[in-house]
């Protein structure tokens, strides 16, 4: 074998030196083919030049800003005014002048002007001041706020609590704080826009279903579960959550929790209930819709709510078990940079809860007079009520919607007639910057355990008025 | 004004001079960055190291057993789902912050005044358990709370003017702005707010942050250019994010790198469509905390005519700080508040009440009144806390007593930071901003002052990474009308005691 390979190179040297022209043409021919290799590119200059100094200025002076907010005249003229409330927002209510009994603030359990609150306060401000300086990190931890964080966890039965100073900010950090991007969120599309914006804030991708339908939410969860499948890899850091509010603020409905925590478990979905209007009014003892339903609260991930409505104060907490919770503390943007809740409005959120835990017969009365309360509006024509039937707030909506602009007028004429006969409700204030800006216009009802049967009665009597004389004009017009 | 200044170009960590329009007072605007000195950031780098070597040890030993694992684990029903939290992430909790956690969250029970009883926690385990051991450090000097005019009181007027309101108003609103919220205390309020700062309108909100995060995406949409300031609060980040705007960050305070991207942005217009920007917002603050550092805007003001963009100052920090009437910062560089086209503030630091304004033309304030996501969805503010702005308000504004505070807290910040600056501690910012920083670098040494400093009494604030870049641990002494000549002397001396015992003089500026 050696011999034939040596005599094959010594033909084709013998040849080679033969023929010197071809040897030498194929060599420069491989030089240049090298050359072609490992040089770079040749670059294309930049056929656009740079601008001037002079022509940058004429630039600037050509471009026109369009206004930061439209001509007053102009919001004027599309927006309707504030209505002014004086004095306190109680069961009766001095609003644009006229004495009214209020069914529009979501006072439920009446805690607005309760004596033994108002006492609560008064110390809080002997003690503490109005303000706390600081955020929670920074001395603005008081020991009323640990106080009411101990108390809410045992109230709702969770093992911690977190405050936040705002309602709105609640949800709006508590959501982000968890989800980020390239994470999964199945949200009901008739959340409120707090929670859309939390949703937003995450930057996570959403998967709205529609409005308490447990079937689409299934065939959603399913749907990712077959993607899930196709790259495991990729599943296996991508967090999936579920948004769903217990009462919901945009129709008054009630979710369907047990079928939710079914498909926690079946599909790895953790579950987070944003429960502003079922806190203090679902529940034997006001724990909420987790109560209402007999599931232990352990098995939602976490619960977010406001003590704005029931507990008629101000700010917000969630809570949930230690693991879940204790994280928000330092990823919460709305807890760590802002600065934390008032004492006077922690002490009056822990009298609120005191007197809730001395009276729990107040939340069957108030669930009882919501109920009462709905049968008597049923009955009005042309009127469409929806809401789940022992929520204290719920919706009138038209039964036959015209346009989105005649109804909003109709409904805004059914609420100035109510004004002036002494009732006071109002339209449920939506922008277009909401997720579902097509939601029929309505009106929203709070009934609080305060009222009476009989003034109840006489409310329902002037609102089917209201609502025959505003559908009369609407007629003639 | 010089020219220079005039148009905005200011030295820093230099001097430059302005006369306060109206005055013939000359001031100084003085602000120093002393850059990190080499030393401390080896010093720095080899603590972070260590700790984190035992991190990594500490870690190793509890996932094995070995050591007790103190922190909450996730449900064992749940232990199929994606984990909730990446294991990286919180490292850095786990290992380096839980060390000196004593030195954040300290509960407190009194007014937040100029000296406050701070509960006393113990924690054992690095930092894992802790529980209360039942007894009050009293009359700490507080150095750390936002309450620069000492409006933090639990007795005089401002109180009980407070009380008064709750008796008559009641604390709940229960309702948003435009359904049953509006209620005619806030009206007041708005008014009051609008003449004090001399604008024609104002609005107001119930918390600072959501004034913030729900009204910049009012302002701006998709299609428009926001610049904003490199240190910018989250809040404002946050609104930034939700209004779906472009962003563009520029250095902070530096005039010559907002001029750059104003230019571009006007010049280039928006990136792919080549369609020119429908708006531009500027947004910057008044005072940044976190640097002490005072925001230069007669330069922003010339850049803004210059390129015909909208300014939002957010005045969180400065309003009731800065100026001679506490109009804060454009009362301090002597310019008309008419010329900012938004201001915004928060009443959580000078006001020692809670809640945020924004104020300018009434064109601006009726279409944030019509369209602001937090009128709209979220409840107004407390009545008693507008009682308590309200009552503040007309202190600071019309009485002598207002003129007094305002004095004491501009006195008390020179005396404060030239008293640090002789014992040689690098501080950051503005003489006259009312947040004094000071660099300490290391992360332990900042747990060992801040524990030093309760010893001998005084409540500081340290501040670390993720607020801080991680070499830069900082602590963060707020200064107080309310804080008396000699606890200001007092702190000093403590200072100077520490300073010698944890090596803390790193400047060479002499």
């Amino acid at each position: 074998m050696d011999v034939d390979k040596l005599w094959i190179v010594n033909e084709a040297i013998q040849s080679a030196l033969q023929t010197p022209y071809h040897v030498i043409f194929e060599g420069l021919l491989v030089i240049w083919i090298l050359r072609l290799i490992f040089s770079k590119p040749h670059k294309i200059p930049d056929k656009e030049e740079k601008l001037t100094a002079k022509e940058k200025k004429e630039l600037v002076d050509l471009w026109k800003p369009e206004p930061l907010a439209p001509p007053v005249e102009k919001t004027l003229a599309e927006t309707r005014p504030y209505r002014l409330v004086n004095g306190q927002v109680g069961k009766n209510i001095v609003i644009n002048g006229h004495k009214c009994k209020n069914f529009a603030s979501l006072n439920f359990l009446g805690l607005v002007g309760n004596k033994r609150v108002d006492d609560k306060i008064e110390k809080c401000i002997q003690n503490y001041g109005v303000g706390t300086c600081g955020p929670r990190t920074f001395y603005g931890t008081f020991d009323i706020h640990l106080e009411l964080e101990k108390k809410l966890a045992e109230f709702m039965g969770a093992e911690e609590a977190v405050i936040y100073s705002y309602g709105f900010a609640t949800v709006l950090s508590a959501i982000p704080a968890y989800a980020k991007k390239g994470d999964i969120i199945f949200a009901d599309e008739a959340v409120s826009f707090a929670v859309q914006k939390g949703l937003q804030g995450s930057r996570s991708k959403v998967v709205y279903f529609k409005h308490n339908d447990m079937d689409d939410l299934e065939d959603k969860l399913k749907q990712q579960e077959k993607m899930d499948k196709k790259d495991p890899k990729k599943a296996a850091v991508v967090r999936k959550f579920m948004v769903v509010e217990g009462i919901y603020m945009n129709s008054g409905q009630i979710c369907d929790l047990p079928k939710l925590v079914e498909f926690k478990y079946k599909y790895k979905v953790r579950l987070f209930v944003e429960e502003s209007l079922s806190f203090g009014v679902l529940g034997k003892h006001g724990r909420g819709v987790t109560e209402h339903f007999n599931i232990p609260i352990s098995k939602v991930d976490l619960v977010i709510a406001c003590m704005e409505n029931s507990l008629a104060s101000g700010g917000g907490f969630t809570c949930g078990r230690h693991y879940v919770a204790g994280s928000q503390r330092l990823s919460a943007v709305g807890y760590v940079f802002s600065v934390s809740l008032p004492p006077l409005l922690a002490g009056a959120a822990l009298e609120g809860l005191k007197i809730s835990e001395e009276n729990p017969e107040i939340f069957a009365r108030l669930r009882q007079k919501a109920s009462f309360f709905q049968n008597l509006l049923k009955g009005i024509k042309g009127i469409k009520l929806v809401g789940y039937p022992e929520s204290p707030c719920f919706h009138l909506r038209r039964l036959h919607p015209v346009t989105p602009e005649k109804d909003l007028e109709f409904l805004h004429d059914v609420v100035d007639k109510c004004e002036k006969n002494g009732i006071c409700i109002t339209v449920a204030t939506r922008t277009k910057a909401e997720v579902l800006s097509e939601w029929p216009a309505s009106i929203r009802i709070a009934v609080s355990v305060q009222m009476s049967e009989k003034c109840l009665k006489e409310a329902a009597k002037v609102i089917c008025h209201a609502v025959k004389e505003a559908f009369a004009e609407q007629r003639k017009s | 004004m010089n020219a220079a200044a005039q148009n905005g170009e200011l030295n820093r960590n230099g001097a430059n001079e302005i006369y306060h329009k109206g005055g013939s007072t000359k001031r100084k605007f003085q602000e120093s960055f002393e850059p990190t000195p080499l030393y401390a950031a080896i010093v720095t780098y080899v603590n972070y190291a260590v700790v984190t070597l035992f991190g990594f040890l500490r870690d190793f030993l509890r996932k094995h057993g070995f050591e007790k694992l103190y922190a909450a684990t996730e449900d064992p029903e749940m232990k199929d789902f994606v984990p909730l939290y990446a294991s990286f992430e919180s490292f850095y909790t786990r290992n380096i912050y839980n060390r000196i956690q004593d030195i954040f969250n300290r509960p407190i029970c009194s007014v937040p005044g100029a000296t406050i009883n701070i509960v006393e926690r113990k924690f054992s385990h690095s930092g894992w358990t802790s529980k209360y051991t039942g007894k009050t450090l009293k009359n700490v000097v507080n150095l750390g709370s936002y309450n620069y005019l000492g409006f933090a009181e639990n007795e005089g007027t401002c109180s009980e003017a407070a009380i008064e309101s709750a008796k008559k108003y009641g604390v709940g609103v229960c309702s948003s702005r435009q359904e049953m919220g509006n209620l005619d205390i806030h009206t007041k309020l708005e008014q009051t707010m609008a003449d004090y700062l001399g604008v024609e309108a104002c609005i107001t909100f119930g918390m600072g942050y959501a004034t913030n995060s729900t009204n910049i995406p009012c302002l701006v949409n998709k299609g428009c250019l926001i610049l904003s300031d490199g240190l910018n609060h989250a809040s404002l980040v946050l609104g930034c994010r939700l209004s779906r705007a472009t962003i563009r960050v520029f250095k902070h305070n530096d005039m010559e790198d907002l001029e750059r991207k104003l230019s571009d942005g006007v010049v280039y217009g928006q990136p792919r469509t080549q369609r020119p920007w429908k708006k531009i917002l500027i947004i910057v603050e008044g005072v940044y905390s976190m640097e002490g550092s005072i925001v230069n805007l007669p330069g922003v003001l010339a850049l803004k005519k210059k390129y015909k963009a909208y300014l939002y100052l957010d005045e969180a920090h400065s309003i009731g700080a800065l100026g001679d009437h506490g109009r804060g910062v454009t009362e301090y560089f002597g310019i008309h508040a008419s010329e900012v086209d938004i201001m915004m503030g928060t009443f959580t630091k000078s006001f020692g009440a809670a809640g945020g304004y924004i104020a300018g033309n009434r064109a601006l304030v009726e279409h944030l009144r019509a369209h602001s996501h937090s009128a709209c969805y979220a409840t107004s503010m407390s009545p008693p806390v507008c009682q308590q702005i309200l009552t503040s308000l007309s202190i600071i504004s019309g009485t002598e007593e207002g003129r007094n505070r305002i004095k004491q807290l501009a006195k008390s910040c020179k005396i404060f930071r030239q008293g640090l600056k002789k014992l040689g501690f690098i501080v950051y910012g503005n003489d006259d901003s009312p947040v004094v920083p000071v660099l300490f670098y290391s992360p332990c040494k900042l747990g060992a002052f801040s524990r030093e400093m309760l010893k001998r009494g005084f409540a500081v604030v340290g501040v670390g990474f993720p607020a801080t870049p991680i070499v830069e641990s900082r602590v963060r002494f707020c200064m107080s009308a309310a804080l008396t000549d000699k606890q200001i002397q007092d702190a000093l001396s403590a200072c100077s005691d520490l300073s010698s015992l944890l090596n803390l003089n790193y400047s060479k500026a002499k």
